[in-house]
């Protein structure tokens, strides 16, 4: 129940920056509407792109906008703390805290993206809406999903931003490859373009990579093109990927630990 | 005040080098991590363009245009965003100059307050973004059908001066509003990098209103939009008066105007922190 | 004409504060009401007063970080607000708590860019910087990054890079806050030698009285936003009805001594405290003293500063 609370304390850390969720709801929006009217061109031109009919893509278009802070594609987060505490040595007091490292801070950033969701995910979803033809799920076990779906999300997004804020353990400076792993994520997660567009092999590829579980699974369960074998078939893609970025750093904390008792702190 | 204002210019110039020239020095002792994020910025500016060429592969054109010209829109709007980005970009952390007190020190140094603020961290890696889209126009350019006279030519290299210029003003006039409050700074990249976006294809993809509201009310359609169309000879799709095709250097005067005028208003309403 | 000349000098703050969930209610907040004082130059002012009295927006009016919301002000014949880039060039500001110095730079570097931003002359920065880094003790620091340097050493590399254009009036915004002992003294002594050798005006405000009892001559006191008293430090004295204390050590132990013009406020064994008006003269009383009384030994104690200010607020 521990990691209850700290995922209630950080939803109210992230509540406390109303201005900055207000500016960032607008802007969201604002392209959320530039961006529908690009695959409404798109679409125009070819009604099936990609498997999908206009009103999926403009869907596509807000959902991948209330995205962006839900599932942390541009990074952000706890592990930007995490970093931080890397930075300026106090991270050997997380590392010897009688709790999971790892849970305590994936607890707090579930907490974060539970507040974001509420915010920043359903803010443009609406205005979206309003503004245009969006596509609803009609069954309440499809929202179920999709909510599963964008957790798991989360903590694939989690583990990712994860391992790259512990290469501050080795790197003075994370800036060049916090940069990098900015790029992968909104290119390979469907934010830049839905990753169905893309030509031939490289479709299967990015939708197998792990990015694709940031914004292009959880949709694609929103607008019922993964349903049944396909939609199990995805979360489980989505909970592998989560599994073996979740081991990942905890191998790499391992080294880090054993890095850090040699130098001595 | 007896300076007049070429002097003042002249000087405000080069306290800005000089300023920017030490921050280039600074970051260039961590050769390795500049280098690097160089890179990162011409890969993650670059990251729109090839979401548009994979968009190509699903259709010919968009809003009646092909590739070769919305690449033509899309290095212009480019360049004229990553050189006022590089050159003002700052500003927008205006807010946290406040509240950290380092805009007080800024007030009693003896060069323009918005040079200093602008210089500040200056980031010479922001070169990326203007080196992606400069790539991207030369391209353009190559491939474009148009046949070269001086007025294309010139018109063409206007284009680019006075998107600079509009992005600027857009740009500052953003950062003023964080005088009155410190919290804003994403409103103000809504219609920076927002303009940005919405002009890297063509504007017949948008309802008229839009159309309207990108000449009149946030006039980034002759950043780049108007030109093109007279540089590819085209007729407005809009049916707007072809005058509107040379009118980006008014479009720039205003907007600098206006971000002059709410720039000195703000400093004026300035009301620092603490006691 | 004053080198500072200041009349009516007003400014008020709207503050927007929430008052429900939605509501929001205006105050209007009178951070520096109707302030007159004139500075001459040469002066050595002390500028102190509880926190939120005014004293920052004061000199940052003064400085043209603020503008005035009514009232006059001239610094060096020049309006600060109107003309504040004119004027930096002939006034040197340090703010206590943060550095006006670049964080990433060696001193050395942030000293040579002030140069070049101040366009002074390379070789009257040489003489300056010499004469500084010897007083101010900085030889060892040159090459040091801002960022590592402790508070006390930062000060002195943020003082000496505010005289550096040779200005003609210095402010100091709390100089001395958080500096231990040892510092706080070298930090004084170094203002006082500006002030006699280089003729800068120094006007600053603290929280340490020792600063004022040691720097200045002229003591300001702002409460609430105006000025409660302008004076010498002994005239501080005088108005706060401040006393003197008179502590004497007599042979034998016995009652409590009785001499006009002042009265016995503490008797301990043979040694008694007696008070008298700081204002009057301590000659009479220890003349009466020695002459009805085997005293041994006899001390004065000069009033503390700080019961004096607090005297005057209370009061008001």
């Amino acid at each position: 129940m521990l990691y209850v609370a700290v995922a209630l304390r950080s939803f109210r850390r992230y509540s406390t920056y109303t201005a900055a969720t207000l500016a960032g709801i607008f802007t969201n929006s604002v392209f959320g509407v530039i961006i529908s009217f690009t695959y409404i061109a798109v679409w125009k031109e070819n009604p099936t792109a990609g498997g999908y009919d206009v009103t999926d893509a403009v869907t596509f278009c807000w959902l991948a906008q209330a995205m962006i802070m839900t599932v942390a594609v541009w990074g952000g987060g706890t592990t930007d703390d995490v970093a931080d505490r890397i930075r300026t040595g106090d991270i050997v007091i997380d590392l010897y805290r009688p709790v999971s490292f790892l849970g305590w801070y994936l607890a707090g950033d579930l907490g974060r993206s539970a507040y974001h969701l509420l915010t920043r995910g359903l803010a443009p979803t609406v205005v979206g809406a309003l503004l245009f033809d969006l596509r609803f799920p009609d069954s309440p076990a499809t929202y179920l999903l999709f909510l599963v779906s964008v957790a798991l999300g989360v903590v694939v997004s989690f583990g990712i931003r994860m391992l790259v804020a512990c290469t501050a353990f080795w790197l003075l400076d994370q800036t060049g490859v916090l940069s990098l792993a900015m790029v992968c994520a909104v290119f390979f997660s469907g934010l830049a373009v839905p990753l169905v567009l893309f030509p031939g092999w490289t479709r299967d590829l990015v939708l197998a990579l792990p990015w694709a579980a940031l914004v292009q699974t959880p949709i694609d369960l929103w607008l019922g093109h993964s349903t049944g074998v396909e939609a199990v078939a995805g979360l489980g893609l989505q909970a592998t990927w989560a599994a073996v970025l979740l081991l990942g750093c905890g191998l790499v904390l391992r080294v880090a630990d054993r890095r850090l008792v040699v130098q001595g702190g | 005040m007896a300076e007049p204002l070429a002097a003042r210019l002249a000087w405000n110039t080069r306290a800005f080098l000089m300023l920017a020239g030490m921050w280039v020095r600074v970051s260039w002792t961590y050769r390795a991590s500049f280098l690097l994020m160089t890179l990162a910025s011409v890969v993650i500016t670059g990251i729109d363009f090839v979401a548009i060429m994979v968009m190509f592969t699903n259709v010919d054109s968009l809003g009646g245009f092909g590739l070769r010209d919305i690449a033509f829109l899309y290095g212009a709007t480019a360049v004229c965003l990553g050189l006022a980005d590089l050159v003002v970009g700052n500003v927008e952390r205006l807010g946290r100059r406040i509240r950290l007190g380092s805009f007080d020190a800024m007030m009693v140094r003896p060069v323009g307050v918005l040079v200093q603020v602008c210089a500040d961290e200056f980031a010479i890696r922001r070169l990326g973004r203007v080196a992606q889209g400069s790539l991207v126009l030369a391209w353009a350019i190559t491939r474009v059908d148009v046949d070269w006279d001086p007025a294309r030519v010139l018109v063409t290299v206007g284009m680019l001066v006075c998107g600079t210029l509009i992005f600027t003003g857009i740009f500052v006039l953003g950062a003023s509003f964080q005088f009155l409050t410190t919290e804003g700074s994403e409103v103000a990249n809504a219609f920076t990098y927002g303009g940005n976006a919405m002009t890297q294809y063509p504007l017949t993809i948008y309802p008229r209103e839009v159309v309207r509201a990108l000449t009149f009310l946030v006039p980034v359609a002759f950043v780049n939009w108007y030109p093109t169309l007279f540089v590819l000879d085209i007729p407005d799709p809009f049916g707007l008066p072809a005058a509107l095709q040379l009118a980006s250097p008014v479009a720039a005067v205003v907007v600098c105007a206006l971000a002059a005028l709410a720039w000195r208003t703000g400093v004026r309403r300035y009301r620092s922190t603490g006691s | 004409m004053s080198l500072i000349e200041v009349e009516d000098l007003s400014r008020t703050f709207v503050v927007r504060r929430r008052a429900g969930r939605v509501r929001r209610t205006t105050d209007v907040v009178h951070a520096v009401r109707d302030l007159s004082f004139d500075v001459e130059r040469g002066e050595m002012v002390g500028y102190i007063g509880p926190n939120g009295a005014g004293k920052s927006t004061t000199i940052k009016m003064l400085t043209g970080i603020l503008v005035p919301t009514g009232g006059r002000l001239s610094v060096a014949g020049i309006d600060p607000s109107r003309q504040r880039v004119d004027l930096t060039r002939r006034i040197g500001v340090v703010f206590g708590q943060r550095t006006t110095l670049w964080w990433d730079l060696p001193l050395r570097d942030s000293f040579d860019l002030l140069r070049r931003i101040y366009r002074v002359d390379p070789q009257r920065h040489r003489r300056n910087l010499d004469e500084f880094t010897e007083l101010l003790d900085l030889g060892a620091l040159l090459d040091t990054p801002v960022r590592q340097l402790s508070l006390g050493q930062r000060m002195r590399g943020d003082i000496a890079a505010a005289l550096l254009h040779d200005p003609e009036i210095l402010y100091l915004d709390e100089p001395t806050i958080g500096l231990d002992v040892v510092s706080k003294g070298r930090l004084r002594e170094f203002l006082r030698r500006v002030n006699e050798e280089r003729q800068v005006t120094l006007l600053l405000t603290t929280h340490d009285l020792q600063d004022i009892e040691q720097l200045c001559r002229r003591v300001m006191v702002i409460d609430h936003g105006s000025l409660v008293y302008d004076g010498s430090l002994a005239g501080l004295h005088a108005r706060g009805e401040s006393t003197r204390t008179l502590v004497v050590d007599l042979v034998d132990e016995a009652a409590p001594i009785e001499v006009p013009g002042a009265r016995v406020t503490r008797v301990e064994g043979p040694r008694q405290w007696l008070s008298f008006p700081a204002g009057a003269s301590a000659a009479p009383i220890v003349a009466s003293v020695a002459s009805g009384y085997d005293v041994a030994d006899l001390s004065i104690q000069e009033p503390d500063i700080e019961d004096v200010i607090r005297e005057i607020y209370s009061r008001r």
